[in-house]
C-alpha cells in the first residue's frame, strides 16, 4: 500500500469515530475530557459552536456517534455521548457572553428563512453574526418547530427549548411568529437577497382502511397529536388507546397517551419487532411506561358502531425476505383479532409538503415531491433559494437539521457576495504534542474498564401523572465524570514517524489490542491478512508507513486501538507520539480555499 | 501515566487447542528501557507457550540477576518462578528439577549473570544436560548495574562512553558446544519470525536447550561501534536455516526445492523443518556446526538460527535413573522403606 497520507485532515478526522459519525462533526472527545474536568461551561461552548442545542440534543438526539464509538467494538456499551452532552448543558456557568453577537453595523443583505425549527436557527446563528438582517417565518407565536410542537415535555422540558432558541433570537433575529407562509411568490417578491426554506417534513401520514371516515372523531394522525397537546388544545384520551406504527412518533403517541388517561396503552404494529424503526432507548422507555408491543399485525379496519369507534381489526403475517433481502409480509393464515380500542392515533410516518411554493418560480421538485438540491451547497434550482433540514431530503433529525443549517449558511453567505457556492471552507486542524514526561500525558491515558452508567429516571408514579415532568434525570457529576472516563480519547491520535524507527518491537510487544505489526507491504487485501490481529473491518483504515530499513512497513489497523500511549511510552526513539487532533467543521465567514 | 496495561484485548484474537487466549501468557507490565531486546524475547516467549498450547501453570521461569533476570516478571504471570541471586539459577533449577521433572524449567539469565558470575554453575548444567530451557539475553554489558562490559562483549567494541574492549569474547554458542550441549541455537530479539519457532524447538527438546538471543540495550550498548547495537547485529546476521516446528498432529505443507530442506524428528513426536541457508551444514553434526560457526566468525558475521541438536538426548534424570514420580511427591514410606528393604539390598551383595 502506499503511505498514509496523515497531512489529509480526513484521515485521522475519521479514526475520531464519534465525531465523525456526527452529522455537524461535534469533537466529542473534546468535550468529554472538559466534563470530566469539571469545565462545563467550556464543555457546552465546544457544543454549542457545532450543535447549537447542546441542552436540547444531551436529552433528545438521535446520536449517530453511539453506535459508532469505538469503545462498542472492544466492549459491550459505547460511551453515554448524548447524556454526557447534557451533563455540560446541566452544569454549565453564563454562556451568553461567550457567544457571538449580531453587530449594529448591519452588511446590508437580507435574509427569509422560511420555518423556525433548528435548521433555520442554525443558519440565522450562523449569519447574524455576520451582520444580516433575518427575517425567520414560523407558523406558531414560537421558535423551535418541531422540537416545540412534537417532542413531548417529558423528553425536553421547555425551559431547555426556550433556553437555547432565545440564544439565537436574541441575536435581532426579525420573528414573524403565527405566520404561515402560503406564497413563496410573495415572499420572493420582497426582495430578500436569499431564502432558506426550513420548513420540515409536516405531513402526518393518513391510513386509508375501511371505517376511517366514520370513526374520524376518534382517530388522529401521530404529529398533529402531539402539536395539539404540546399547545393544550387536548388535554385527555380515552382509557384505551391503539397507536399504530411502531418509528419514534409512535413512542412519543402512546408514552403521552399514558399521561393523558390512557390506562390500556398499546402498541401495534404491522412488521415484526426487531426491525421496528424507533431507537432501541425509546422502545425501552416506552416499555417501562406499561406500554406492551404487538408485532406483524397490520390493520384491517376500524370498527364503528352506532357511529363510535369500538376497536380495530389486524391480520396475523410473518416477514420473509427475497434474495436481495426485500422483504414482504406474509399473512399467516391465522384469524384475524379485534381489539378494543376508544382512541387510535395513526403514526406511519411524515411527508415532506410544499403547497406554498408555486411551481413557476424555478424550483424544481422531483420524485416525491421533494425539491432538487444540490447536495453540498443546498443550493435549489432557483440559485437565491437554499433548503435545508427535513425540509431538504425528507424526515431525519435535529443534528442533521443543525449540520445542514452551517452548511446552507456557508452556501448563503458566498452567494450573497458573488462568490461560488462550491468554494467552501477546509476544516480547521490542529495536532498538539501530548507528552509531559516519560510516562505522563497531557490526556488520561488510562483505560478504565466500567461499563457503561444508566441514567436515573424519575419515578412513574410522578411522570405518568403530570406530562411535563422529564423522565429522564441526568448523570450527577460523580456519574458523569465516570462515564466521561469511558471515552477513549480517540481524537489523541498515534501519528508515526518512519525515520526515527529503529524497529526495536517493542511498540508491537506492549500493544494490548495487537493493533501493530511489521511486515512487507503488500496490497491492502494481502496485508490485512497477514496482521497479528484479524483485520476484517473495511471501514477502519490501516495506517502504513514509508519502507524502514528492513524493507518492511509499519502497519496500524486503526480498528481497536485504545489510544492508550503504551506504544509511544515504549518507544525509545519517540517514533510513535501521541497527538491531539481537533477538527473543526468552518462555519460562514471564515477565509475560503481562495 | 501508564503503569497499568489495559485489560482490553482485540476482540478477535483466537485461543489455542486448550481454550488459552495469548493474554493468558502475558505477565506485569515491563519496567525495562523503553525498547530494550529483553523485552521482545519476552513477547516472542509469550507467543511461543501460547502456540505449543502449554497449560501456564506446568511451566516454572527461573532467573538469576540482570535486567534480563528481571523479564520472568514480564511474562507468564500464571506460572510459577523463581528469581534467584546472581549467577545462580542453574543450581537453583537444578533442585526444582530434580524434585518435580514434570513441570517445563524456562531458566532466563544475561550475558553477565552466565558468562561472568554464573560461569561456573553453567558449564555444569550443560555437562548434565539438565532437560531445561536456558536463554541468554546477551547485550554484552551489565545492564543492570549501568552498562560496564560483560564478558561476551566482542574484542575492540566501543563502548557507549568510547572505551574500546581490550579483551576477547567467550562465545557462549561455541563454548556449549563444546561442552556436549544437545541443543544449540542462536538469534536476535528483533526477529520473531527465527525467535519464536527456535524456542518452541528449545521446549519442545528433552534435555538442555541453549539460546544464545542478541538482545541490544538501548540504554548503554546502542551505539555506533558497539557489536551489539540493533543496526550492526542486523547488518551482520547470517542464518543456517529457517526454522519450523511442526507438531505432531499436523501435516508438513510447505514446500521447499529439493536438497535444502531438512527435518529432524523430536521424542514429543513433532518435527524441527528447517530450510537450510548454509549448505554444508547438518543440524545433528556437532562438527559441522564448529565449521560453519568458525567460518562466519572468520567473516565477520553473525551465525544465527537452530546450529546443533541431538535428537538421542538424554537429559538427566535418564542419565541418573531416577524414579519416575517427581521426587516431590514421594511419601516418607517410600523415601525410607524401613529395615526389611535395607537387609534386601544388603543380601543382594553377599
Ligand atoms: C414525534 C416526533 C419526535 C421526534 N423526536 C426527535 C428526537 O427525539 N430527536 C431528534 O433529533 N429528532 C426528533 N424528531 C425529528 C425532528 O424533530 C426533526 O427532524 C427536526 O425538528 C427537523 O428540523 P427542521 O428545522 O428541518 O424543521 P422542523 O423542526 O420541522 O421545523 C419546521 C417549522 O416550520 C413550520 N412551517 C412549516 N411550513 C411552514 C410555512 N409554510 N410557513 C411557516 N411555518 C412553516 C413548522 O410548523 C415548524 O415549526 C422527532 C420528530 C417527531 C415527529
Ligand atoms: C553477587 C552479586 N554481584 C554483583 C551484583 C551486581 N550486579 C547486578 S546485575 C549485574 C550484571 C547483570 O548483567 P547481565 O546478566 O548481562 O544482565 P543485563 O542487565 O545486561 O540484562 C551485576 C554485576 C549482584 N547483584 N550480585
Ligand atoms: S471512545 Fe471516546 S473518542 Fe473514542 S469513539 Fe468513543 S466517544 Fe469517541
Ligand atoms: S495507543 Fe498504541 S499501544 Fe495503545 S492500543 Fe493504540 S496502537 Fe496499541
Ligand atoms: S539498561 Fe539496557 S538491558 Fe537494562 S532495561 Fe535498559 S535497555 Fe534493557
Ligand atoms: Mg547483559
Amino acid at each position: 500500500m502506499e503511505p498514509t497520507n496523515i497531512n489529509d485532515p480526513e484521515y485521522f478526522h475519521k479514526v475520531v469515530d464519534c465525531q465523525f459519525a456526527c452529522p455537524a462533526h461535534t469533537p466529542v472527545p473534546e468535550y468529554i475530557r472538559l466534563i470530566a474536568a469539571e469545565k462545563y461551561t467550556e464543555a457546552y461552548m465546544v457544543n454549542w459552536e457545532s450543535n447549537v442545542f447542546p441542552g436540547i440534543l444531551g436529552r433528545t438526539c438521535d446520536r449517530p456517534c453511539e453506535p459508532a464509538c469505538r469503545r462498542g467494538r472492544i466492549e459491550e456499551e459505547p460511551v453515554a455521548i448524548c447524556r454526557l452532552k447534557r451533563v455540560a448543558a446541566d452544569n454549565k456557568g453564563a454562556v451568553k457572553h461567550l457567544m457571538p453577537k449580531a453587530p449594529k453595523e448591519k452588511n446590508g443583505k437580507k435574509i427569509a428563512l422560511i420555518g423556525g425549527g433548528p435548521a433555520s436557527l442554525t443558519v440565522a446563528r450562523d449569519l447574524a453574526p455576520l451582520g444580516y438582517d433575518i427575517h425567520l417565518y414560523d407558523e406558531w407565536h414560537k421558535g423551535g418547530g418541531m422540537m416545540r410542537t412534537q417532542i413531548p415535555s417529558f423528553r425536553l422540558p421547555e425551559s431547555v427549548l426556550d433556553e437555547e432558541v432565545n440564544y439565537i433570537i436574541d441575536m435581532g433575529i426579525h420573528t414573524h411568529f403565527n405566520h404561515f407562509v402560503s406564497s413563496m411568490k410573495e415572499i420572493l417578491e420582497k426582495g430578500y437577497d436569499a431564502v432558506f426554506v426550513g420548513t420540515g417534513a409536516p405531513k402526518g401520514r393518513d391510513l386509508n382502511i375501511p371505517g376511517r371516515e366514520e370513526a374520524d372523531k376518534n382517530i388522529h394522525i401521530g404529529i398533529e397529536f402531539l402539536a395539539s397537546v404540546a399547545f393544550e388544545h387536548v388535554d385527555k384520551i380515552g382509557k384505551k388507546v391503539i397507536i399504530l406504527g411502531g418509528g419514534n412518533t409512535a413512542m412519543d403517541c402512546c408514552r403521552t397517551s399514558r399521561r393523558l388517561g390512557g390506562e390500556d396503552v398499546r402498541v401495534v404494529v404491522r412488521s415484526p419487532f426487531e426491525t421496528m424503526k424507533a431507537s432501541p432507548w425509546e422502545i425501552k422507555d416506552a416499555m417501562a411506561e406499561d406500554i406492551p408491543f404487538y408485532n406483524n399485525m397490520p390493520p384491517k379496519e376500524f370498527v364503528v358502531e352506532n357511529g363510535q369507534l369500538t376497536g380495530v381489526i389486524f391480520g396475523n403475517v410473518r416477514a420473509e425476505y427475497d434474495e436481495n433481502g426485500k422483504r414482504s409480509l406474509i399473512p399467516t393464515g391465522e384469524p384475524d383479532v379485534f381489539m378494543e380500542a376508544d382512541d387510535v392515533i395513526i403514526a406511519i410516518g411524515q411527508d415532506n409538503s410544499f403547497p406554498w411554493i408555486e411551481r413557476d418560480l424555478g424550483i424544481e421538485f422531483g420524485k416525491w415531491d421533494v425539491p432538487v438540491l444540490d447536495k453540498v451547497s443546498f443550493q435549489s434550482t432557483l440559485p437565491k433559494v437554499f433548503f435545508g433540514g427535513d425540509a431538504a431530503f425528507g424526515p431525519e433529525n435535529i443534528i442533521t437539521a443543525a449540520a445542514h443549517g452551517h452548511q446552507a449558511a456557508i452556501s448563503i453567505h458566498q452567494f450573497c457576495h458573488g462568490n461560488d457556492v462550491y468554494d467552501r471552507p477546509p476544516p480547521m486542524t490542529n495536532l498538539i504534542r501530548q507528552k509531559m514526561s516519560i510516562h505522563e500525558w497531557i490526556y488520561d491515558s488510562p483505560v478504565v474498564d466500567d461499563v457503561r452508567y444508566e441514567v436515573p429516571h424519575e419515578d412513574k408514579k410522578f411522570t405518568l401523572n403530570d406530562r411535563k415532568v422529564e423522565v429522564e434525570l441526568g448523570f450527577d457529576i460523580s456519574t458523569g465524570f465516570k462515564e466521561a472516563q469511558r471515552c477513549l480519547n480517540c481524537d489523541v491520535q498515534t501519528v508515526f514517524d518512519t525515520t526515527s524507527c529503529i524497529e526495536c518491537d517493542a511498540c508491537v510487544d506492549i500493544c494490548p489490542t495487537s493493533c501493530i505489526t511489521f511486515t512487507t507491504n503488500g496490497g491492502e487485501d494481502d496485508l490485512r491478512g497477514r496482521l497479528n490481529a484479524p483485520a476484517n473491518d473495511r471501514s477502519q483504515d490501516l495506517y502504513v508507513s514509508d519502507i524502514l530499513p528492513t524493507m518492511r512497513v509499519m502497519v496500524k489497523d486503526e480498528d481497536v486501538c485504545l489510544h492508550c500511549g503504551l506504544c509511544a511510552e515504549r518507544c525509545p526513539t519517540a517514533a510513535w507520539d501521541m497527538q491531539k487532533f481537533l477538527y473543526n467543521v468552518t462555519k460562514a465567514g471564515h477565509t475560503c480555499t481562495k | 501515566m501508564t503503569f497499568i496495561k489495559p485489560k482490553f484485548r482485540h476482540p478477535l484474537l483466537p485461543k489455542n487447542k486448550i481454550g488459552y487466549y495469548k493474554a493468558d501468557y502475558e505477565g506485569a507490565i515491563s519496567t525495562l528501557c523503553a525498547g530494550c531486546g529483553h523485552d521482545s524475547i519476552s513477547g516472542a516467549i509469550v507467543q511461543a507457550c501460547f502456540e505449543l498450547s502449554i497449560e501456564p501453570h506446568k511451566i516454572a521461569k527461573v532467573s538469576g540477576i540482570g535486567c534480563s533476570s528481571k523479564t520472568p516478571t514480564y511474562f507468564l504471570g500464571k506460572s510459577h518462578g523463581f528469581n534467584s541471586v546472581h549467577g545462580r539459577m542453574p543450581s537453583i533449577t537444578t533442585g526444582a528439577n530434580m524434585a518435580n521433572r514434570d513441570l517445563i524449567y524456562l531458566g532466563v539469565s544475561g550475558d553477565g549473570d552466565t558468562a561472568s558470575i554464573g560461569m561456573g554453575q553453567f558449564v555444569h548444567v550443560i555437562r548434565r544436560n539438565l532437560n531445561m530451557v536456558y536463554i541468554v539475553m546477551n547485550n554484552g554489558c551489565y545492564g543492570l548495574t549501568k552498562g560496564q562490559d560483560s564478558a561476551t562483549a566482542d574484542f575492540g567494541s566501543i563502548s557507549k562512553a568510547g572505551s574500546i574492549n581490550p579483551f576477547e569474547a567467550i562465545d557462549l554458542v561455541g563454548l556449549s558446544l563444546e561442552l556436549g550441549a544437545t541443543f544449540v541455537a542462536r538469534s536476535f530479539s528483533g526477529d520473531k519470525t527465527q525467535l519464536v519457532p527456535l524456542i518452541k524447538a528449545a521446549i519442545s527438546h528433552p534435555g538442555f536447550a541453549f539460546l544464545d538471543v542478541l538482545s541490544p540495550c538501548v540504554t548503554f550498548n546502542n551505539n555506533k561501534g558497539s557489536t551489539k547495537s540493533y543496526d550492526f547485529v542486523r547488518d551482520h546476521m547470517e542464518a543456517t536455516a529457517t526454522i519450523d516446528l511442526v507438531p505432531e498432529e499436523e501435516e508438513i505443507t510447505v514446500a521447499y526445492p529439493e536438497g535444502s530442506t531438512t527435518s529432524v524428528s523430536l521424542h514429543d513426536g513433532s518435527t524441527i523443518q528447517l530450510q537450510k541457508l548454509a549448505p554444508d551444514w547438518n543440524p545433528t553434526d556437532r562438527r559441522s556446526a564448529f565449521n560453519n560457526l568458525q567460518s562466519a566468525k572468520a567473516k565477520g558475521e553473525i551465525l544465527t538460527g537452530l546450529l546443533y541438536i541431538n535428537p538421542e538426548s538424554q537429559d538427566m534424570h535418564e542419565l541418573v535413573e531416577t524414579v519416575p514420580s517427581p521426587l516431590n511427591s514421594l511419601q516418607e514410606k517410600d523415601l525410607c522403606p524401613g529395615p526389611e528393604a535395607l537387609d534386601k539390598i544388603n543380601d543382594s551383595f553377599r
